[in-house]
């Protein structure tokens, strides 16, 4: 869902080629995971097929690369609404710490050590994290600083179910 | 090598057990956090550390040394000889100015006041606070004053640096900020930090972490975690 309207959003900038267009996006949204080419083909020629971007002057017999895209009026209104509207707010992994403790006490297994344990690897990817942001660039930061506000969440309940625990145990054992 | 050493250290306040049985070992150079929930005993375990308060059991080590067993005068010499602070609030002498506060430590410990003015002036500096030098901390925002605290607690190149919540009355870019130079001075003079912080983004600048609960330090590490 969002490499589509990402690539669509690189459009709105200035027609381009497909490879500017991939290269782009490796450069801001794909530094885990680059796009390959035939994934920005193939995207692109349903965003054609859809009418979300069309082909300008194109070169008889040209390849898919001689290929200039230039999005339409409907494609920046998906853009415009995809940037404007929130995202639903959706938990991560948040039902998988829950289901752990839960399951934990529930069997009469140590929920703190768990938590303990999963509190340090949270707390090693903090770490991680701040290298990759005191090292990077500033897109490296933010990346990493979104990264770490979501771990820090999860740091929170963490603390707070360790210090529940007691009575969380008496509630799922009765 | 190990610096600091808590061995089974317990300490009460009346009736209030703060520590009981805190064990700890900090190496040299390392910057090691302390977490753990409010009341946990951070603070205490800290100021045993540091020679403030003496357990009321059990031992301290520094450089290999007892130091529970020193003197009020012996512990305080090592706190001004050894030993660097930063904490969370009102630690800058209001009547004097930055450079003054910086230099005092340098004083103190019998530095002549030319030189002692001088490496101030370095410290300021180094923290981004040249052009400040002269201002009291009631002229300084929080971020700044902080940092003048920072150049403060390492002008005299302690062994140890002691925070406790060096970050804590600042907003979290600005406590980012403190903390990145608090992490890179430390590294470059290879001072040792132990640093009280209840945040997870202040502790991740550490090299590790421990969690004191209940008066008791626990060090737990994320290999038991796939
Ligand atoms: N000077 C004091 N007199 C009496 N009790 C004290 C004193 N200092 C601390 N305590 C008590 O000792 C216990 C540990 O306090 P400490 O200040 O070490 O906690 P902390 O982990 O630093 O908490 P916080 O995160 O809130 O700073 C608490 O129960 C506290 O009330
Ligand atoms: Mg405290």
């Amino acid at each position: 869902m969002t490499v589509p309207l990402t690539l669509l959003g690189l459009l709105e900038r200035e027609p381009s080629h497909g490879y500017d267009l991939k290269r782009d996006y490796d450069a801001f949204f794909g530094r885990d995971k680059p796009l390959s080419f035939g994934q920005v083909y193939s995207t692109l020629s349903r965003l054609a097929r859809d009418g979300k971007v069309v082909i300008s002057d194109p070169e008889a017999g040209a390849g898919p690369d001689r290929k200039r895209y230039v999005i339409t009026d409907s494609g920046a209104t998906e853009v415009d609404s995809w940037l404007t509207e929130p995202v639903a707010p959706e938990p991560h992994l948040q039902t998988v710490l829950f289901a752990k403790v839960t399951l934990s006490l529930l069997l009469g297994r140590p929920a703190e050590h768990y938590l303990d344990t999963q509190r340090a690897a949270h707390m090693q990817r903090m770490r991680e994290l701040t290298t990759v942001k005191r090292s990077g660039s500033l897109v490296d930061a933010l990346l990493a600083d979104h990264a770490m506000f979501h771990i820090e969440a999860d740091l929170r309940w963490i603390d707070l179910t360790a210090a529940r625990l007691d009575a969380l145990a008496q509630e799922v054992r009765r | 090598m190990t610096v600091l050493e808590a061995r089974d250290v317990h300490l009460s306040f009346g009736r209030t057990p703060a520590l009981r049985g805190a064990d700890l070992r900090v190496a040299e150079g390392e910057i090691l956090a302390v977490m753990g929930p409010s009341g946990s005993g951070k603070s205490t375990l800290l100021h045993c550390l540091a020679g403030i308060l003496v357990p009321g059991s059990g031992e301290i080590h520094f450089d290999g040394h007892r130091i529970d067993q020193l003197g009020e005068t012996g512990r305080s010499a090592l706190r001004r000889d050894r030993f660097g602070f930063v904490f969370q609030f009102g630690q800058l002498v209001p009547e004097l100015s930055a450079e003054e506060n910086v230099a005092l430590p340098l004083l103190l410990s019998g530095v002549r006041r030319t030189q002692a003015t001088a490496e101030a002036r370095v410290w300021l500096a180094r923290l981004g606070l040249d052009g400040l030098e002269g201002r009291t901390s009631g002229e300084l925002s929080g971020g700044q004053a902080q940092r003048v605290a920072l150049a403060r607690g390492l002008v005299a190149r302690p062994r140890v640096l002691f925070a406790d919540e060096p970050t804590g009355a600042l907003d979290s870019l600005t406590g980012e900020q403190v903390m990145d130079l608090l992490v890179s001075s430390a590294r470059d003079e290879g001072t040792t930090v132990v640093l009280v912080t209840h945040e997870p983004r202040v502790a991740a600048y550490a090299d590790r972490e421990v969690v004191v609960r209940d008066g008791k330090v626990l060090a737990v590490t994320a290999e038991a975690v796939a």
